[in-house]
């Protein structure tokens, strides 16, 4: 049976019976995984993957953006290296330099079988909470090699025809913090994939064996088909964006993206040769991960395309050799799942708004905030690891401000409560709150960060971070205001501490008393801020978002001191 | 005093159901709802039904006063106490978006900024006291927001949930400055910690209060003048009613009641017909509803979001809305597929052949085409629309982008994709709470349920569908036969080694107890009291919770480890004998269950007929996947109880229409309702 023989409506119900499947697998990971980078925030992703080539035919909804389009360079990998394969079978891998990101986003790898032929391939990664290294929870910010951020395991099978290579398992866990509950998240995250081997099978068993597989090869046709459909609207030209990375954590200086994208008639190029060289601390980034990282800015901008292999056809990404966007073994990476990432999604927002200004917005806050501290809590008679992330502003938009505390642009996960933190660990927040005047100023103005203080109450503690926008604020387009940089400050006895590097540093000694501070960037404001509406900054003020002296000053409205517009002066203040 | 009474006001229709329980006797009355004022269309439904309302003995009132309000922010100016370095936590939310993709959204928060105020105080995760209250904090805030006009106030701390000595000192204070009503504190609603959760539901509690207070008084006031001095009922989301006199206290928990009552009515009239494992299916114009019961007790969560940012942390009856209805528009994507919905037609301009001006194909348009709707018996249409322009449109729109000809395969192809989405949506709903639905009935009600019931179910595997007597007015049904209940939950999160088991077991003895005061202080007639406890467990480190019941609040801790174990093994197909449990939280709901009423009463004996050839009205082409059949149309109000017949057929009446399909067996019950076999 051909591909074009194939019914639209038998295509329909496959797309969406492939996408039940992922979405089970998502749902089911989810539910049971302990880490609560997994459970809470989401960190994790499944899909489901072509048998000879590892290309992606269908994702979880809801899984983590980043991962869109890195894990099907990671199943490729472990195909290249399979070896016997049985049903049953599960690898387990978390190299970065194989389709990788970082080495906490562990992957599991599954043969699928039908009719005891291999059928496609099951996989899913899930970020685990530690996997050894210098650092508590992986983020280094210093780190010169991989090997100094944590265990790094080659495709090896966990699950040998559905049994636990118990082998296997023991030199993972004696490598890695709190280990206890690891064995949690392995078994949730097995189940998940076997949970989705039982719906695949159940799919297929209704819609036989050479209907989905002609389905699934004309809909990677049909997904190419719309984001071609997509590109045409955007003017053909070339067109240049930046971002920059405060620094590598290790040397304190800048890198930069260089984004060219050309537009011609259907197709999309990305060109980042001209980008900084591979640098020595831990901000490079993995092939896969760069490439993903400029699919999920376009998926941004159009989010309705559904995602297969045939989605990406059309962009055609030239592989930035000798750059930092392509680190090579031993390069640290931690930073470039969490932040580097960001960074290009933010140099293709910053090159296409030029193109589409009505369907782009102005750059968001765009860091994880990756703060951990890790210490010995002498009431509890024990250690503990305690992550924070933080949100911050989103862009100003065509039609409306930026969003405030918005979720980091590949991730969808959500804060832990500080009523849930204070409970696991001995500290007290002093504050959480709106960054006030964050957001850039435009015509629609960024969206606002946020502020928080943590007091330690007892013990004493190391504190690491890896954050960006510490020395660039979220670049402000068309003529907007750039957002509020990020600020960190440790006040320890009595002194106050702002690391070297701004946004990154790493095991900074805190003890009982001692404060960390933290203040996220804002969005960028979306063209020039003297085009807002007075009105809306008359609200602004209201709120105290901004100040008065501050609403003449960034968006030339003059206000009295009761908070009232005064027009004429407005006028003559906005008319220079 | 012989008469009970539902009403229930939903968007389009107010309905009501008059049980009279002398004589087993019933009247139904089916009004406009007047959404300015949702009294006088509950007026003209008791006016129609010509209710004599002196000799009611309960009226029980569904209302979306709440909900509406909510909606469209039509709310009231609330004010914040809160503690120091936290009075953005409700506008800042928990770091989201509304979708996965795109990097744009909006949230306003229901509280201004302008209106959120800090005090000095500061307790811990252990309830110690950190930095005592400062009064002065207290009196200065509450007189500055007075100045500024508010309508109620929330008093919000973090750690309430484990001493709320703070809240309530500052309560008494305002209450001394303001003396009011519509003061919330954070830990009365909710004694669960997530400080953003908390404080949101009491803030929305406090942004609706004085709107559903002058709604109540509004209408208390028109059937005093009516000679109606009996109590008032109003429904509540957890499925339960309360008094009128209290349920402004905790209007949250009004919000969600119109859903809720239609899954109370599915339980009530399952259970009668000896099914404890039923999927509610309510499906209108713009969206459906779905929601599960499992062993005749409807499934509660206390995690809804209302939209997007706005959870409520009250328990409610688990109804997950699911973006298909009638209106639902099909088209075309740029990839050549065919999508039904999300966007919607809605009422205006509404599917092609209501003649409102709709012109995309839709849902409706489809069922009309395929002979599944009777094209003369449309209850909204204004302008008629021929046939062949509906069908020329959905061949022109549809039917042409996907190569088809024939305007059966284009419109079958439509509702094929609508049942396929919706089933997809039900399973993971379903999944997600732990259950296969192939182990289900299917309640099919609302306007388009039973229409689409048979090919969702053939579709989930569902092996019975079951269409209650009276589909259109299922919400006035659950409203009548709804219980009192009151839900209470307690934090204690330990492990469960360490649970003082003793401590537990006086937790619930005192949830029970204020669950009874509370009923008896309503002073509402009463059978009996039920009571169901319930506790979420996790195993240390997890962030998810697992809700199960149990039977007895004196548990041991080995029965409590047991359940655990057992329930988690079934959701999740792991074990995990390596890491220990811990116990969350304690749940008590104390139900006050009302004097049963006979379902029977709800069939109109006189129209029956004898033999199954007198209830055929009509017969018309209708399309099955197999062609075009002859089907024969009955009228449900001729279905005699105990007639059995096979398929295809359509069944109508006033309010829906049942479309079975070939070979599919139909059995009327004792009560009227329709069991369809698959």
């Amino acid at each position: 049976m051909t591909a074009d023989k194939l019914d639209p409506i038998t295509l329909t119900v496959i797309q969406s019976g492939l996408q039940q499947v992922c979405n089970e697998m998502d749902l089911a990971f989810v539910r049971s995984a302990f880490s609560p980078v997994i459970s809470e925030a989401l960190d994790r992703s499944d899909g489901i993957y072509h048998k000879d080539n590892g290309e992606l035919i269908s994702q979880g909804e809801l899984g983590l953006p980043v991962f869109v389009g890195t894990m099907q360079f990671g199943t490729r990998c472990v195909i290249e290296r399979a070896k016997n394969l049985k049903e049953g079978d599960v690898y387990i891998v978390n190299d970065p330099y194989l389709g990788g990101t970082h080495l906490m986003d562990v992957r599991f790898v599954k043969p699928f079988f039908y009719d005891g032929e291999l059928f496609a391939w099951l996989a899913n990664t899930g970020h685990w909470p530690d996997t050894g290294g210098s650092v508590p929870g992986g983020f280094s910010a210093n780190a010169t090699e991989v090997e100094q951020e944590g265990l790094r395991l080659p495709p090896v099978k966990l699950y040998k025809e559905g049994i636990m290579d118990e082998e296997i398992l023991s030199i993972v866990l004696s490598n890695i913090r709190i280990a206890d509950q690891r064995i949690g998240d392995i078994k949730a995250q097995a189940a998940a994939l076997s949970s989705g081997a039982k719906r695949f099978t159940e799919l297929i068993d209704r819609y036989g064996k050479q209907t989905v597989n002609s389905a699934i090869q004309e809909l990677r046709s049909r997904a190419a088909q719309q984001m071609r459909a997509k590109i045409k609207e955007i003017p053909d030209g070339k067109y240049q964006g930046n971002a920059f990375v405060d620094s590598d954590g290790v040397i304190d200086e800048p890198l930069c993206i260089d984004m060219k994208v050309h537009k011609q008639d259907t197709e999309l190029y990305f060109d980042m040769s001209g980008s900084s060289p591979p640098c020595l601390g831990p901000m490079n980034s993995v092939i896969a991960t760069t490439k993903s990282s400029v699919y999920l800015a376009i998926k941004h901008i159009f989010p309705d395309v559904p995602i297969n292999a045939g989605t990406f056809d059309p962009l055609h990404i030239k592989e930035p050799e000798g750059t930092f966007l392509y680190a090579k073994y031993p390069r640290p990476v931690s930073g470039c799942a969490a932040e580097v990432s960001q960074r290009i999604a933010e140099a293709v927002f910053s090159a296409l708004v030029k193109a589409i200004p009505q369907k782009l917005f102005a750059a968001p806050a765009g860091t994880s905030g990756n703060l951990c501290v890790g210490g010995y809590d002498p009431i509890r008679e024990k250690n503990y690891v305690m992550y924070v992330i933080s949100g911050g502003g989103y862009g100003g938009n065509y039609s409306t401000d930026g969003l405030s505390n918005g979720c980091s642009t590949i991730g969808i996960s959500k804060t832990t409560p500080v009523e849930v933190m204070e409970q696991y660990y001995p500290v007290l927040f002093e504050e959480y709150s709106l960054h006030e005047s964050s957001g850039g100023a435009g015509k629609s103005r960024g969206g606002f960060g946020i502020n928080y203080k943590i007091r330690l109450r007892r013990g004493n503690a190391k504190v690491s971070m890896v954050m960006d926008h510490g020395r660039f604020g979220p670049q402000g387009v068309l003529g907007g205001k750039d957002g509020e940089v990020n600020k960190i400050q440790i006040e320890h006895n009595g002194k106050k501490y702002v690391p070297p590097h701004l946004s990154k540093d790493q095991n900074i000694y805190v003890q009982a008393g001692d404060r960390i501070c933290v203040s996220t960037p804002g969005g960028g404001g979306y063209e020039s801020a003297l085009k807002r509406n007075p009105e809306l900054v008359q609200k602004d003020v209201k709120r105290g978002y901004y100040t008065i002296r501050q609403a003449q000053d960034l968006f030339g409205v003059v206000l009295s001191s009761a908070g009232v517009i005064d027009d004429n002066a407005t006028k003559k203040l906005r008319g220079k | 005093m012989t008469h009970i009474i539902g009403v229930d006001v939903g968007g389009t229709f107010t309905d009501l159901i008059s049980f009279d329980v002398n004589s087993e006797t019933v009247r139904i009355a089916k009004v406009l709802s007047t959404p300015e004022n949702q009294s006088f269309g509950v007026m003209k439904a008791l006016e129609t039904s010509e209710t004599n309302l002196p000799s009611v003995e309960t009226l029980i009132h569904g209302t979306t006063v709440t909900t509406n309000a909510l909606l469209e922010r039509k709310i009231s100016r609330v004010g914040l106490i809160t503690t120091k370095g936290f009075r953005d936590v409700l506008e800042l939310g928990r770091r989201t978006r509304p979708k996965p993709y795109g990097m744009t959204g909006v949230f306003e928060c229901i509280i201004p900024r302008e209106f959120r105020l800090e005090v000095k105080e500061r307790i811990d995760s252990d309830g110690e006291i950190i930095e005592r209250i400062n009064k002065n904090d207290v009196t200065k805030a509450i007189k500055q927001l007075i100045e500024n006009g508010i309508e109620s106030l929330i008093i919000h701390f973090l750690h309430s949930y484990k001493n709320d000595i703070h809240e309530r000192i500052a309560s008494e204070i305002a209450k001394d400055l303001w003396p009011n009503s519509f003061i919330t504190r954070g830990s009365e609603l909710v004694t669960e910690f997530r400080e953003y959760e908390r404080g949101t539901t009491a803030a929305i509690n406090a942004s609706i209060q004085p709107v559903l207070h002058n709604y109540i008084q509004r209408l208390q006031q028109q059937l005093k003048e009516n000679k109606y001095s009996k109590d008032l009922l109003v429904m509540q989301g957890n499925g339960g009613t309360v008094s009128s006199s209290i349920v402004s206290d905790e209007a949250v928990k009004t919000v969600m009641s119109g859903p809720a009552s239609g899954v109370m009515a599915a339980a009530y009239t399952s259970t009668q017909c000896g099914f404890g494992h039923v999927v509610t299916y309510d499906m209108g114009g713009t969206s459906c509803d779905v929601g599960l019961i499992v062993d005749g007790i409807p499934q509660v969560t206390s995690e809804l979001e209302i939209e997007y940012a706005m959870p409520i942390h009250v328990p409610m009856v688990d109804v997950h809305t699911i973006g298909a209805g009638g209106g639902s528009l099909a088209w075309v994507n740029t990839a050549g597929l065919l999508q039904v919905g999300p966007e919607s037609a809605g009422a205006q301009p509404g599917p092609i052949c209501y003649g409102r001006g709709g012109t995309k194909p839709t849902i409706t348009d489809a069922n009309l085409i395929l002979g599944r709707l009777n094209p003369e018996s449309l209850l909204s249409v204004e302008n008629p629309v021929s046939i062949e322009t509906v069908q020329n449109k959905v061949i022109d729109d549809v039917g042409r982008d996907l190569g088809f000809k024939g305007m059966e395969e284009t419109a079958s192809a439509i509702i094929r994709i609508a049942n396929m989405n919706m089933a997809g949506a039900l399973r993971l709903v379903s999944l997600a709470r732990g259950y296969d639905p192939r182990d289900f009935v299917l309640f099919a009600f609302g306007g388009a349920g039973p229409l689409h019931a048979v090919s969702l179910a053939a579709e989930l595997g569902i092996p019975k569908i079951l269409v209650p007597m009276r589909p259109g007015i299922t919400n006035a049904v659950g409203c009548v036969v709804a219980d009192v209940r009151h839900d209470y939950v307690n934090s204690i999160n330990v492990p469960l080694a360490h649970a003082n088991m003793n401590q537990v077991n006086e937790i619930f003895i005192s949830q029970i107890k204020a669950g009874k005061e509370m009923i008896a202080s309503e002073g509402i007639d009463i059978n009996e009291i039920v009571i169901i406890h319930q506790v979420d467990m996790q195993f240390q480190g997890q962030t998810h919770i697992l809700n199960f019941p149990i039977q007895d609040p004196s548990v041991s801790r080995n029965d409590l480890q047991l359940l655990f174990e057992k329930a988690y093994l079934k959701r999740f197909n792991v074990e995990l004998p390596e890491i220990r449990a811990v116990l969350v939280n304690l749940n008590t709901s104390v139900i006050g269950r009302r004097k049963p009423v006979p379902l029977k009463t709800l069939i109109n004996q006189e129209k029956h007929k004898k033999k199954l050839s007198e209830c055929i009205i009509n017969s018309r082409p209708v399309w099955f996947d197999s062609g075009w059949h002859d089907t024969p149309i009955y009228n449900r109000e001729f279905l005699p109880p105990k007639i059995k017949f096979r398929g295809p057929a359509v069944i109508e009446q006033l309010d829906t229409t049942t479309v079975v399909e070939p070979e599919n067996h139909v059995e009327v019950d004792e009560s009227g309702n329709l069991i369809i076999s698959l």
